[in-house]
């Protein structure tokens, strides 16, 4: 896997929207799939913050947290969910921050609209991801979005980013 | 069919909305209500703004607020923490837009008056032509000071009212649970960190606290991420953080049993009340076996003596609320302040306490628990947010005029300190009691 080549932008363009068409289409046990086995998902409460551990953070999840996340998106007394919420995501701007063998740090720009119970509501913000490869295709290692609107007073937030 | 129930038009007299047991949902809705609300309880009562740590040095300041009033708490050049209405007193502009910052002196910037850091004008352009009785020198002429000002432990208060109750008084035995909050930290000094998290709701200020001592509602609210916690494999990895985020959701699920026997409510005067003895530090994420908890209490015992550490832990008040606005807990230092914003509007900060002098690891659990209890984006804190928006939904069918807030009515007992506690937890002796103190407020027509 050492020599296996990084992911070029045209392929991690390719997955980022597959990502994004995954979570629009509410299939969050396969985008879970997509996630490695000691994966970790983080969107920071501060700009620039630097820790999950030393600040709250608006979502960290390590795997375990993060498979129960998805559990509970399916249960039928998330009461938060009821009804659903939809959304349209949107990836541009892609860029390879960082190439390694195997791996890559590819930067997006997300916009989200979610749409639940007469209320639609925008969100923005940077993403990094961590993608490493594997044998059937691309795995996230990690993954970052820092919303433009993280340190700002938010109802509660559902949907995976 | 006859009615005691007062109608809509009648409904702002806050006397009638009020009855054992119950109370009148307009008081949830009612702008009049919420009008005089502000005017009474915010105008009047001691009110959390902030903990002197979030300003160490002369200059330092952060935003805050009463109601719907912007504050100032700001560190003066001599020391003293002040805290100011954050408003120009020549065209009323709010003069310090930053949440927070450090500054010499604070300048508007609509025409320049400029105050110094106690609050007092120090200059301002053309100071001429004004019509008699204007004075520069007159102290009105200034970033006003509150009323009242006063701290307890470092916990910062303020009043908006020359007269009333002193901090002390108004605290009563709660001043307990302050203690518990900074006892524990082996150096004998906590401060704010960690960041903030700030969760809105389309619902009433007086839901929140309302919910917060509530042990009937986890085992339905929180459904959801008690049985995706319960069905989540204990071997896939986790970096402590989601360990210690399932820990508590599935202690959510803890049977009615175990409120009714294990875990108590008390309730002081002026609406004050605490959940006790839930998280017993053997069992819940102090465990005495975690090496960072063991790490911890050698550093507490290090400082102050085995006994007083002991002493300290084995204080075990949950969540401790400060009527109308206040909620805190020791076992993972989280506070947290509940701004009514509208009727039917509401934002809550939540803060951390990083305790001084214990190890850090035992900050890395508290932004853990904030992250599962308080987080925005928590598995736990959406469906209470979602239920307040609920209520906020509901509340305005006139199908249900009188609310119920009388489960354990008939089992509240005196506690002979001046308070009074319900048979177990799962009473709304606390709601009663916050609307005892409600009323107090909301009938003394005092100008």
């Amino acid at each position: 896997m050492s020599h296996a080549a990084a992911p070029d932008l045209a392929e991690a363009e390719r997955f980022l929207q597959h990502e994004a068409r995954l979570l629009d289409e509410a299939r969050f046990e396969d985008w879970l799939a997509l996630f490695t086995a000691d994966a970790w998902y983080w969107v920071p409460s501060q700009p620039d913050q630097t820790s999950p551990r030393d600040t709250v953070s608006l979502i960290y999840d390590d795997r375990r947290l993060l498979e129960t996340r998805v559990r509970r998106l399916r249960n039928p007394h998330l009461h938060a969910q009821q009804p659903p919420a939809r959304a349209s995501r949107i990836v541009a701007n892609v860029t390879i921050d960082e190439a390694q063998a195997g791996a890559a740090v590819v930067r997006s720009k997300l916009l989200m609209v979610e749409y639940r119970r007469n209320r639609q509501r925008l969100f923005a913000g940077t993403c990094r991801h961590r993608l490493v490869r594997a044998a059937d295709g691309l795995r996230i290692a990690w993954k970052r979005v820092d919303l433009v609107d993280c340190d700002a007073e938010l109802e509660g937030l559902l949907l995976p980013f | 069919m006859t009615t005691d129930v007062p109608t809509i038009a009648a409904a702002a007299a806050p006397e009638d909305l009020v009855r054992p047991g119950r109370v009148h949902r307009s008081l949830y809705s009612d702008p009049r209500i919420f009008a005089l609300e502000m005017e009474r309880i915010y105008g009047r009562a001691w009110i959390y703004v902030g903990h002197e740590s979030q300003v160490p040095n002369p200059g330092d300041y952060v935003a805050t607020r009463i109601g719907l009033r912007p504050l100032l708490m700001v560190r003066h050049r001599d020391g003293s923490v002040r805290v100011l209405h954050n408003q120009c007193a020549h065209r009323g502009a709010m003069v310090v837009a930053d949440e927070q910052g450090h500054a010499s002196e604070f300048r508007c910037c609509y025409h320049g008056w400029t105050y110094h850091t106690d609050g007092r004008l120090k200059t301002a352009p053309l100071l001429h032509g004004y019509p008699p009785g204007f004075d520069p020198a007159d102290p009105k002429l200034a970033m006003l000071p509150v009323a009242r000002q006063a701290d307890y432990r470092g916990f910062v208060f303020a009043s908006l009212a020359a007269d009333g109750p002193g901090l002390l008084e108004f605290l009563g035995p709660m001043t307990a649970s302050f203690d518990d909050m900074v006892d524990r930290a082996p150096d004998g000094a906590i401060e704010v960190a960690g960041g903030v998290f700030k969760h809105a709701y389309d619902g009433n200020w007086k839901l929140y606290l309302e919910n917060l001592c509530d042990a009937a509602h986890p085992i339905f609210v929180h459904q959801s991420s008690i049985e995706a916690a319960g069905a989540q494999s204990d071997n896939v990895p986790t970096d402590g953080s989601g360990e210690i985020a399932i820990r508590q959701m599935r202690q959510n699920g803890a049977p009615y049993s175990f409120w009714e026997s294990q875990v108590g409510i008390w309730a002081y005067p002026n609406g004050h009340s605490y959940l006790g003895d839930y998280h017993d530090d053997a069992k819940l994420v102090a465990a005495l076996a975690d090496p960072v908890f063991r790490d911890y209490t050698e550093a507490l015992e290090a400082k102050r003596g085995r006994e007083r550490a002991r002493q300290i832990l084995e204080v075990r008040r949950w969540n401790s609320n400060i009527y109308p606005n206040l909620s805190f807990m020791s076992q993972f230092q989280q506070l947290r302040v509940v701004h009514p914003i509208a009727p039917q509007r509401t934002v809550v900060y939540t803060y951390n306490f990083r305790l001084k002098g214990a190890p850090e690891a035992m900050f890395e659990r508290t932004i853990a628990f904030a992250n599962i209890v308080n987080g925005t984006g928590s598995l736990v804190l959406t469906d209470d947010l979602e239920t307040y928006g609920r209520i906020g939904a509901g509340i305005t069918s006139a199908g249900a005029e009188w609310l119920q807030i009388g489960r354990g009515w008939a089992s509240d007992v005196d506690n002979g300190d001046g308070g009074r506690r319900g048979k177990n937890s799962t009473s709304e002796i606390y709601i009663r009691n916050m609307f005892d103190a409600w009323l107090g407020y909301m009938t003394d027509a005092r100008p």
